[in-house]
């Protein structure tokens, strides 16, 4: 399973970081409310091809560079990654059975759970943003995720994972 | 599905308790949530992970630098002569209204002394660039590339040449964190600049807009007032402009008019910001600043 561990690493941590980089890129006003969850939709992919070694523990840690990354409440990403990742980690058996359509509605319900943690952590807080915001990074997530996970998938086989 | 829940059960003695986990590092998050949520006493935290973010903000403003400076650099000579002439107008006429604000400064410093009013020094300046803008729609904050190395310290206030952009939140070693005015969360302390009425001024979380949710449905406000700081609330120094009236909404039956502005400064296309030290504040000692020593110059002619 693991005869090339280093390069494995590396190809991993590198999709990690390009995902971080985007979602910190400066976008355009109407453009900046359907850019998708690229950290959690990356994490989400590893954590069930590899869910022993990217896990809950890895989620919070890169939640938590999320959250400094893009100026929230330290520990908001942090939160939502982990219960995403709990999800997609205590299921990975059944999702890598699904069908592709199958298991593209379920991503969107797992972004949608991100979503609404965020969102519920916002609203304690006090800060109320409109419907798109919620609904935007969710929609433009699921129809990415195939793509993405295409992506995702060539460069497990190039690493030999 | 019991051939999966075995091998979950195999997979569960290996890496001992998902769930267990999974509760501890929630738990931690809410921890951390509510202490950042409380005070400041995570921003050792956040620098040092923040210090591991700013390789990133670079590489992702790399593109960006890089486009303005191949612009720069293949701009041709017909252009950076017909920007060159426009410059050269642009400050002559900036020179001429100068000439007449320092002859101004000076008659005001007069009658301030002669009313025995404490005389309102010159705050100093200082430019910043922007490296990444609101990547979080929730929030509109600005990463600057000016950090605490630089003299910035939390709760500086930040304009454009338009007017007040904000002020910073976080001030990290080598660039800092800053709140724009049109956040959901922020408000500041404003007059309108026509009759010195004073009220508080609200982000509404979109760029062209905040409110003015506490005028009685009589004061004295209509459409095209200039809003500038109070300079009340002790964090933003006084007379910056800050929005110019957009409508005024009076319902009879209601308590407070519904009255909104739109900020003076360019909040969603600046670039550049320019970071104030108060007067009042010790570490401007330490910056130096053309436009004041400008200033000072044409005073003393």
């Amino acid at each position: 399973m693991s005869n090339d561990r280093p390069m494995r690493h590396q190809s991993i941590i590198i999709s990690i970081i390009f995902a971080l980089m985007l979602s910190i890129t400066p976008m355009p006003d109407w453009a900046a409310a359907y850019r998708p969850d690229w950290v959690a939709l990356t994490l989400i992919y590893w954590s069930m091809s590899l869910p022993r070694t990217y896990s809950v523990g890895s989620a919070w840690i890169i939640g938590l560079i999320l959250d400094v990354a893009q100026g929230t409440l330290l520990g908001q990403h942090a939160l939502a990654l982990c219960l995403t990742i709990y999800v997609s980690v205590k299921f990975h058996l059944q999702l890598r059975q699904f069908p592709p359509l199958q298991l593209t509605a379920t991503i969107f319900a797992m972004l949608a759970l991100y979503q609404f943690i965020l969102f519920w952590i916002n609203g304690v807080v006090g800060i109320n943003p409109p419907a798109v915001v919620y609904w935007g990074p969710v929609v433009s997530g699921t129809v990415i995720w195939p793509i993405l996970s295409m992506i995702l998938s060539g460069l497990r086989e190039r690493a030999r994972v | 599905m019991a051939a999966s829940k075995s091998k979950q059960r195999l997979r569960s003695s290996n890496s001992p308790a998902l769930g267990l986990r999974l509760l501890l590092l929630a738990g931690l998050s809410i921890v951390l949530l509510v202490i950042d949520r409380r005070d400041n006493h995570l921003d050792t935290v956040r620098n040092a992970i923040g210090a591991t973010v700013y390789p990133l903000r670079v590489i992702v403003d790399a593109p960006v630098s890089l486009w303005r400076w191949t612009l720069d650099t293949t701009a041709s000579r017909n252009q950076l002569q017909l920007e060159n002439s426009r410059l050269n107008a642009e400050r002559l006429l900036t020179k001429a209204r100068l000439q007449r604000y320092s002859a101004l400064e000076a008659e005001n410093t007069r009658l301030r002394a002669m009313l025995e009013a404490r005389v309102h020094v010159r705050d100093k300046v200082r430019v910043a660039e922007i490296m990444s803008a609101s990547s979080n729609p929730f929030r509109h904050v600005l990463i600057v590339d000016k950090g605490t190395r630089d003299g910035v310290y939390k709760g500086q206030t930040l304009v454009d040449a338009n007017g007040v952009v904000g002020q910073i939140i976080i001030a990290g070693i080598l660039s800092s964190q800053s709140i724009l005015i049109s956040d959901p969360d922020h408000a500041l302390p404003v007059e309108v600049n026509r009759n010195g009425l004073r009220t508080i001024a609200v982000g509404t979380g979109d760029y062209e807009q905040l409110d003015l949710p506490f005028l009685p449905n009589n004061a004295d406000i209509r459409q095209g007032d200039l809003l500038v700081t109070s300079g009340l609330g002790g964090a933003f120094p006084a007379g910056y402009p800050v929005a110019v009236i957009d409508s005024v909404t009076r319902i009879p039956q209601e308590p407070f008019a519904i009255v909104t502005a739109k900020p003076a400064a360019a909040l969603n296309q600046i670039r550049e910001v320019m970071l104030i030290w108060s007067s009042t504040d010790a570490a401007a000692d330490a910056i130096a600043d053309e436009s004041a020593v400008a200033g000072e110059e044409s005073i003393d002619e």
